[in-house]
Protein backbone atom coordinates (compact mmCIF):
# COMPACT_ATOMS: atom_id res chain seq x y z
CA UNK A 1 0.00 0.00 0.00
CA UNK A 2 2.77 2.47 0.73
CA UNK A 3 4.19 1.59 -3.31
CA UNK A 4 0.86 2.90 -4.02
CA UNK A 5 0.75 5.91 -2.60
CA UNK A 6 3.97 6.58 -3.50
CA UNK A 7 3.35 6.40 -7.09
CA UNK A 8 -0.05 8.36 -6.77
CA UNK A 9 2.10 10.89 -5.29
CA UNK A 10 4.56 11.40 -8.05
CA UNK A 11 1.78 11.01 -10.30
CA UNK A 12 0.59 14.79 -9.52
CA UNK A 13 4.10 15.50 -9.26
CA UNK A 14 4.61 15.96 -12.92
CA UNK A 15 4.99 13.67 -16.03
CA UNK A 16 7.05 11.04 -15.66
CA UNK A 17 8.89 9.78 -18.94
CA UNK A 18 8.44 6.11 -19.52
CA UNK A 19 10.79 3.37 -18.08
CA UNK A 20 12.21 1.17 -20.70
CA UNK A 21 13.15 -1.87 -18.64
CA UNK A 22 10.97 -2.06 -15.18
CA UNK A 23 12.01 0.53 -13.08
CA UNK A 24 12.22 0.85 -9.56
CA UNK A 25 9.37 1.51 -7.02
CA UNK A 26 9.36 1.70 -3.22
CA UNK A 27 10.15 -1.44 -3.30
CA UNK A 28 11.97 -3.03 -6.17
CA UNK A 29 15.60 -1.97 -6.88
CA UNK A 30 17.77 1.02 -5.13
CA UNK A 31 17.72 1.98 -1.51
CA UNK A 32 14.13 0.44 -1.00
CA UNK A 33 14.84 -3.16 -2.09
CA UNK A 34 17.96 -3.91 -0.43
CA UNK A 35 16.62 -2.31 2.73
CA UNK A 36 13.91 -5.21 2.62
CA UNK A 37 16.76 -7.81 1.95
CA UNK A 38 18.95 -6.72 4.68
CA UNK A 39 15.65 -6.31 7.06
CA UNK A 40 15.04 -10.27 6.06
CA UNK A 41 18.48 -11.52 6.56
CA UNK A 42 18.85 -9.37 10.14
CA UNK A 43 15.29 -10.41 10.92
CA UNK A 44 16.29 -14.35 10.35
CA UNK A 45 19.70 -14.33 12.15
CA UNK A 46 18.68 -12.12 15.27
CA UNK A 47 15.47 -15.01 15.62
CA UNK A 48 17.51 -18.05 15.92
CA UNK A 49 20.47 -16.22 18.02
CA UNK A 50 16.71 -15.56 20.21
CA UNK A 51 15.94 -19.39 19.95
CA UNK A 52 19.47 -20.01 20.99
CA UNK A 53 19.94 -17.49 23.79
CA UNK A 54 16.41 -18.30 25.45
CA UNK A 55 17.81 -22.01 25.82
CA UNK A 56 21.22 -21.29 27.37
CA UNK A 57 19.98 -18.53 29.82
CA UNK A 58 17.27 -20.85 31.33
CA UNK A 59 20.41 -22.50 32.40
CA UNK A 60 20.22 -20.19 35.36
CA UNK A 61 16.92 -21.59 36.59
CA UNK A 62 19.15 -25.22 36.80
CA UNK A 63 22.33 -24.46 37.95
CA UNK A 64 24.97 -21.95 38.34
CA UNK A 65 28.06 -24.01 37.18
CA UNK A 66 26.29 -24.40 34.30
CA UNK A 67 25.15 -21.12 33.51
CA UNK A 68 28.87 -19.80 34.25
CA UNK A 69 30.12 -22.38 31.61
CA UNK A 70 28.04 -21.68 29.02
CA UNK A 71 28.39 -17.30 29.05
CA UNK A 72 31.92 -18.19 29.81
CA UNK A 73 31.86 -19.67 26.04
CA UNK A 74 30.27 -15.70 24.81
CA UNK A 75 33.43 -14.41 26.34
CA UNK A 76 36.29 -16.00 23.52
CA UNK A 77 37.15 -14.50 21.00
CA UNK A 78 34.94 -15.88 18.15
CA UNK A 79 32.13 -15.44 20.31
CA UNK A 80 32.80 -11.78 20.66
CA UNK A 81 33.08 -11.17 17.20
CA UNK A 82 29.44 -12.81 16.64
CA UNK A 83 28.20 -10.37 19.47
CA UNK A 84 29.42 -7.66 17.36
CA UNK A 85 27.81 -8.38 13.97
CA UNK A 86 24.90 -9.60 16.30
CA UNK A 87 24.51 -5.88 17.46
CA UNK A 88 25.14 -4.78 14.05
CA UNK A 89 22.08 -7.08 12.51
CA UNK A 90 19.88 -5.93 15.68
CA UNK A 91 21.13 -2.19 14.96
CA UNK A 92 20.30 -1.71 11.27
CA UNK A 93 16.81 -3.85 11.61
CA UNK A 94 15.53 -1.75 14.55
CA UNK A 95 16.74 1.43 12.69
CA UNK A 96 15.45 0.44 9.39
CA UNK A 97 12.13 -1.11 10.93
CA UNK A 98 11.32 2.47 12.41
CA UNK A 99 11.69 3.36 8.65
CA UNK A 100 9.36 1.31 8.01
CA UNK A 101 6.89 2.15 10.53
CA UNK A 102 7.73 5.58 9.24
CA UNK A 103 6.94 4.88 5.59
CA UNK A 104 3.87 3.08 6.55
CA UNK A 105 1.84 5.28 8.87
CA UNK A 106 3.02 8.95 7.45
CA UNK A 107 3.03 10.66 4.40
CA UNK A 108 6.37 12.16 5.09
CA UNK A 109 7.72 8.90 5.37
CA UNK A 110 7.01 7.43 1.57
CA UNK A 111 8.16 10.75 0.20
CA UNK A 112 11.40 10.83 2.25
CA UNK A 113 12.02 6.90 2.35
CA UNK A 114 15.41 6.96 0.58
CA UNK A 115 16.62 9.69 2.61
CA UNK A 116 15.86 7.96 5.80
CA UNK A 117 17.59 4.59 4.77
CA UNK A 118 20.66 6.80 4.76
CA UNK A 119 20.44 8.31 8.01
CA UNK A 120 19.61 4.79 9.23
CA UNK A 121 22.72 3.53 7.97
CA UNK A 122 24.31 6.92 9.08
CA UNK A 123 23.22 6.60 13.11
CA UNK A 124 24.51 2.82 12.49
CA UNK A 125 27.67 3.33 11.86
CA UNK A 126 27.64 5.86 14.98
CA UNK A 127 26.12 3.25 17.00
CA UNK A 128 28.84 0.59 15.94
CA UNK A 129 31.76 3.08 16.93
CA UNK A 130 30.23 3.99 19.86
CA UNK A 131 30.04 0.07 20.60
CA UNK A 132 32.53 -1.56 18.71
CA UNK A 133 36.04 -0.42 20.42
CA UNK A 134 34.68 -0.64 23.67
CA UNK A 135 33.36 -4.79 23.04
CA UNK A 136 36.22 -5.32 21.44
CA UNK A 137 38.24 -4.11 24.34
CA UNK A 138 35.94 -6.24 26.98
CA UNK A 139 36.74 -9.49 24.95
CA UNK A 140 40.53 -9.14 23.90
CA UNK A 141 41.59 -6.67 26.50
CA UNK A 142 42.37 -10.31 28.63
CA UNK A 143 40.75 -10.10 32.24
CA UNK B 1 -1.19 -20.46 -3.80
CA UNK B 2 -1.78 -17.41 -3.58
CA UNK B 3 -1.61 -14.55 -6.56
CA UNK B 4 -1.23 -11.29 -6.04
CA UNK B 5 -4.24 -9.36 -7.26
CA UNK B 6 -3.89 -6.40 -9.74
CA UNK B 7 -3.17 -3.26 -8.80
CA UNK B 8 -6.42 -1.01 -7.69
CA UNK B 9 -8.19 -3.77 -7.74
CA UNK B 10 -11.36 -3.68 -5.01
CA UNK B 11 -10.52 -5.20 -1.72
CA UNK B 12 -12.17 -8.22 -1.12
CA UNK B 13 -13.71 -8.44 2.69
CA UNK B 14 -13.60 -11.35 4.50
CA UNK B 15 -15.51 -11.47 7.00
CA UNK B 16 -14.70 -12.38 10.57
CA UNK B 17 -11.21 -11.16 12.36
CA UNK B 18 -8.71 -9.72 9.76
CA UNK B 19 -6.11 -11.57 11.80
CA UNK B 20 -3.16 -10.51 8.74
CA UNK B 21 -4.38 -6.81 9.32
CA UNK B 22 -3.66 -7.66 13.57
CA UNK B 23 -0.56 -9.55 12.50
CA UNK B 24 0.79 -6.46 10.36
CA UNK B 25 -0.28 -3.46 13.31
CA UNK B 26 2.06 -5.78 15.89
CA UNK B 27 4.84 -6.29 14.07
CA UNK B 28 4.86 -2.32 13.71
CA UNK B 29 3.66 -1.23 17.39
CA UNK B 30 5.74 -4.19 19.07
CA UNK B 31 8.76 -2.90 16.96
CA UNK B 32 8.83 0.13 18.52
CA UNK B 33 8.65 -1.17 21.97
CA UNK B 34 11.40 -3.46 20.92
CA UNK B 35 13.58 -0.45 20.16
CA UNK B 36 13.75 0.20 24.20
CA UNK B 37 13.59 -3.16 25.23
CA UNK B 38 16.48 -4.24 23.46
CA UNK B 39 19.00 -1.30 23.23
CA UNK B 40 18.26 -1.28 27.45
CA UNK B 41 19.00 -4.85 27.18
CA UNK B 42 22.15 -4.11 25.26
CA UNK B 43 23.03 -1.24 26.74
CA UNK B 44 22.64 -2.90 30.39
CA UNK B 45 24.44 -6.10 30.21
CA UNK B 46 26.76 -6.13 26.84
CA UNK B 47 27.54 -1.95 27.22
CA UNK B 48 27.91 -0.56 30.69
CA UNK B 49 30.31 -1.81 33.66
CA UNK B 50 32.27 -4.93 31.92
CA UNK B 51 30.21 -5.69 29.37
CA UNK B 52 30.24 -9.57 28.18
CA UNK B 53 33.05 -10.31 30.83
CA UNK B 54 31.27 -9.10 34.11
CA UNK B 55 27.97 -11.81 32.78
CA UNK B 56 27.62 -14.65 35.15
CA UNK B 57 25.47 -16.63 37.89
CA UNK B 58 25.87 -13.31 40.02
CA UNK B 59 25.13 -10.63 37.51
CA UNK B 60 22.06 -11.88 36.77
CA UNK B 61 21.16 -12.94 40.02
CA UNK B 62 21.46 -9.34 41.04
CA UNK B 63 19.32 -8.45 38.28
CA UNK B 64 16.55 -10.71 38.73
CA UNK B 65 16.38 -9.58 42.72
CA UNK B 66 14.86 -6.45 41.14
CA UNK B 67 11.38 -6.77 39.94
CA UNK B 68 12.07 -3.83 37.47
CA UNK B 69 13.94 -6.43 35.37
CA UNK B 70 11.88 -9.24 35.84
CA UNK B 71 8.97 -7.09 33.79
CA UNK B 72 10.94 -5.78 31.94
CA UNK B 73 12.79 -9.32 30.35
CA UNK B 74 9.55 -10.75 30.38
CA UNK B 75 7.91 -8.25 27.97
CA UNK B 76 11.13 -8.79 25.82
CA UNK B 77 10.62 -12.26 25.93
CA UNK B 78 7.11 -12.29 24.56
CA UNK B 79 7.72 -9.12 21.73
CA UNK B 80 10.33 -10.01 20.56
CA UNK B 81 9.61 -14.00 20.10
CA UNK B 82 6.02 -13.51 19.38
CA UNK B 83 7.61 -10.38 16.54
CA UNK B 84 10.27 -12.73 15.34
CA UNK B 85 8.07 -15.57 14.94
CA UNK B 86 5.26 -14.05 12.80
CA UNK B 87 8.28 -12.77 11.38
CA UNK B 88 9.34 -16.05 10.42
CA UNK B 89 6.02 -17.09 9.31
CA UNK B 90 6.26 -14.27 6.60
CA UNK B 91 9.23 -15.80 5.67
CA UNK B 92 8.22 -19.39 5.45
CA UNK B 93 4.82 -18.32 3.41
CA UNK B 94 7.03 -16.95 0.69
CA UNK B 95 9.92 -19.73 0.37
CA UNK B 96 8.32 -22.98 1.24
CA UNK B 97 5.50 -24.63 -0.78
CA UNK B 98 2.96 -27.48 -0.11
CA UNK B 99 3.70 -30.17 2.79
CA UNK B 100 7.25 -28.39 3.85
CA UNK B 101 5.18 -25.45 4.09
CA UNK B 102 2.84 -26.96 6.21
CA UNK B 103 5.45 -28.88 8.73
CA UNK B 104 7.49 -25.72 8.99
CA UNK B 105 4.81 -23.75 9.95
CA UNK B 106 4.39 -26.79 12.99
CA UNK B 107 7.60 -26.65 14.06
CA UNK B 108 7.66 -22.48 14.43
CA UNK B 109 4.99 -22.71 16.24
CA UNK B 110 5.55 -25.51 18.10
CA UNK B 111 9.09 -23.91 18.99
CA UNK B 112 7.85 -20.36 19.75
CA UNK B 113 5.21 -21.85 22.73
CA UNK B 114 7.60 -23.87 24.26
CA UNK B 115 9.93 -20.89 24.61
CA UNK B 116 7.78 -18.53 26.06
CA UNK B 117 6.40 -21.26 28.66
CA UNK B 118 10.41 -21.83 29.69
CA UNK B 119 11.43 -18.50 29.28
CA UNK B 120 8.43 -17.26 31.73
CA UNK B 121 9.01 -20.11 34.22
CA UNK B 122 12.97 -19.43 34.34
CA UNK B 123 11.71 -15.31 35.02
CA UNK B 124 8.67 -16.26 37.49
CA UNK B 125 10.28 -19.19 39.79
CA UNK B 126 14.31 -17.90 39.74
CA UNK B 127 15.87 -19.08 42.37
CA UNK B 128 19.18 -16.66 43.86
CA UNK B 129 20.38 -19.32 46.45
CA UNK B 130 21.22 -22.40 43.90
CA UNK B 131 24.82 -20.50 43.42
CA UNK B 132 27.18 -17.78 44.81
CA UNK B 133 25.95 -14.34 44.93
CA UNK B 134 27.35 -10.95 45.21
CA UNK B 135 24.23 -9.13 46.38
CA UNK B 136 24.28 -8.70 49.89
CA UNK B 137 21.04 -8.47 50.67
CA UNK B 138 20.83 -11.95 49.02
CA UNK B 139 23.85 -13.91 50.15
CA UNK B 140 21.56 -13.15 53.95
CA UNK B 141 18.42 -13.87 52.59
CA UNK B 142 20.04 -17.10 51.30
CA UNK B 143 21.81 -17.82 54.16
CA UNK B 144 18.90 -17.65 56.74
CA UNK B 145 17.61 -20.09 54.65
C1 LIG C 1 14.71 -3.69 17.61
C2 LIG C 1 13.46 -3.45 17.32
C3 LIG C 1 12.76 -4.01 16.10
C4 LIG C 1 12.08 -3.25 15.20
C5 LIG C 1 11.87 -1.73 15.22
C6 LIG C 1 11.55 -4.16 14.21
C7 LIG C 1 10.73 -3.77 13.15
C8 LIG C 1 10.19 -4.63 12.23
C9 LIG C 1 9.14 -4.30 11.28
C10 LIG C 1 8.47 -2.94 11.15
C11 LIG C 1 8.91 -5.41 10.53
C12 LIG C 1 7.89 -5.56 9.41
C13 LIG C 1 8.52 -5.40 8.08
C14 LIG C 1 7.52 -5.60 6.96
O1 LIG C 1 6.37 -6.00 7.20
O2 LIG C 1 7.92 -5.36 5.82
C15 LIG C 1 9.81 -6.45 11.00
C16 LIG C 1 9.91 -7.70 10.44
C17 LIG C 1 10.65 -8.73 10.97
N1 LIG C 1 11.35 -8.72 12.16
FE1 LIG C 1 11.65 -7.08 13.31
N2 LIG C 1 11.94 -5.44 14.50
C18 LIG C 1 12.69 -5.41 15.67
C19 LIG C 1 13.24 -6.50 16.33
C20 LIG C 1 13.24 -7.81 15.85
C21 LIG C 1 13.74 -8.97 16.56
C22 LIG C 1 14.34 -8.95 17.97
C23 LIG C 1 13.57 -10.06 15.74
C24 LIG C 1 13.93 -11.52 15.97
C25 LIG C 1 13.61 -12.16 17.04
C26 LIG C 1 12.97 -9.58 14.52
C27 LIG C 1 12.66 -10.38 13.43
C28 LIG C 1 11.92 -9.98 12.34
C29 LIG C 1 11.61 -10.81 11.21
C30 LIG C 1 12.05 -12.26 11.00
C31 LIG C 1 10.81 -10.03 10.34
C32 LIG C 1 10.20 -10.45 8.99
C33 LIG C 1 10.98 -9.86 7.87
C34 LIG C 1 10.22 -9.84 6.56
O3 LIG C 1 8.99 -10.07 6.55
O4 LIG C 1 10.85 -9.55 5.54
N3 LIG C 1 12.77 -8.22 14.63
N4 LIG C 1 10.57 -5.96 12.04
Amino acid sequence: MSSQAARSGAATAGRIPAPKRPAGTLYRGREGMWSWVLHRITGTAIFFFLLVHILDTSLIRLDAAAYDAVIGTYKTPIMGLGELALVAAIGLHALNGLRVIAIDFTQWGVKHQRLMFWIAIALWVVLMLGFAPRHLMHVFGGE
Amino acid sequence: MTTIEAPRSRPTRRRGVNWEKWGWLYMRFSGILLVVLIFGHLLVNLFLGDGVSAIDFAFVAGKLADPFWIVWDTLLLWLALIHGANGMRTLTNDYARGKLRVVLLVLLAGATVVLLVLGTLVLTTFDPCIGDSTVDALIEACAAQ
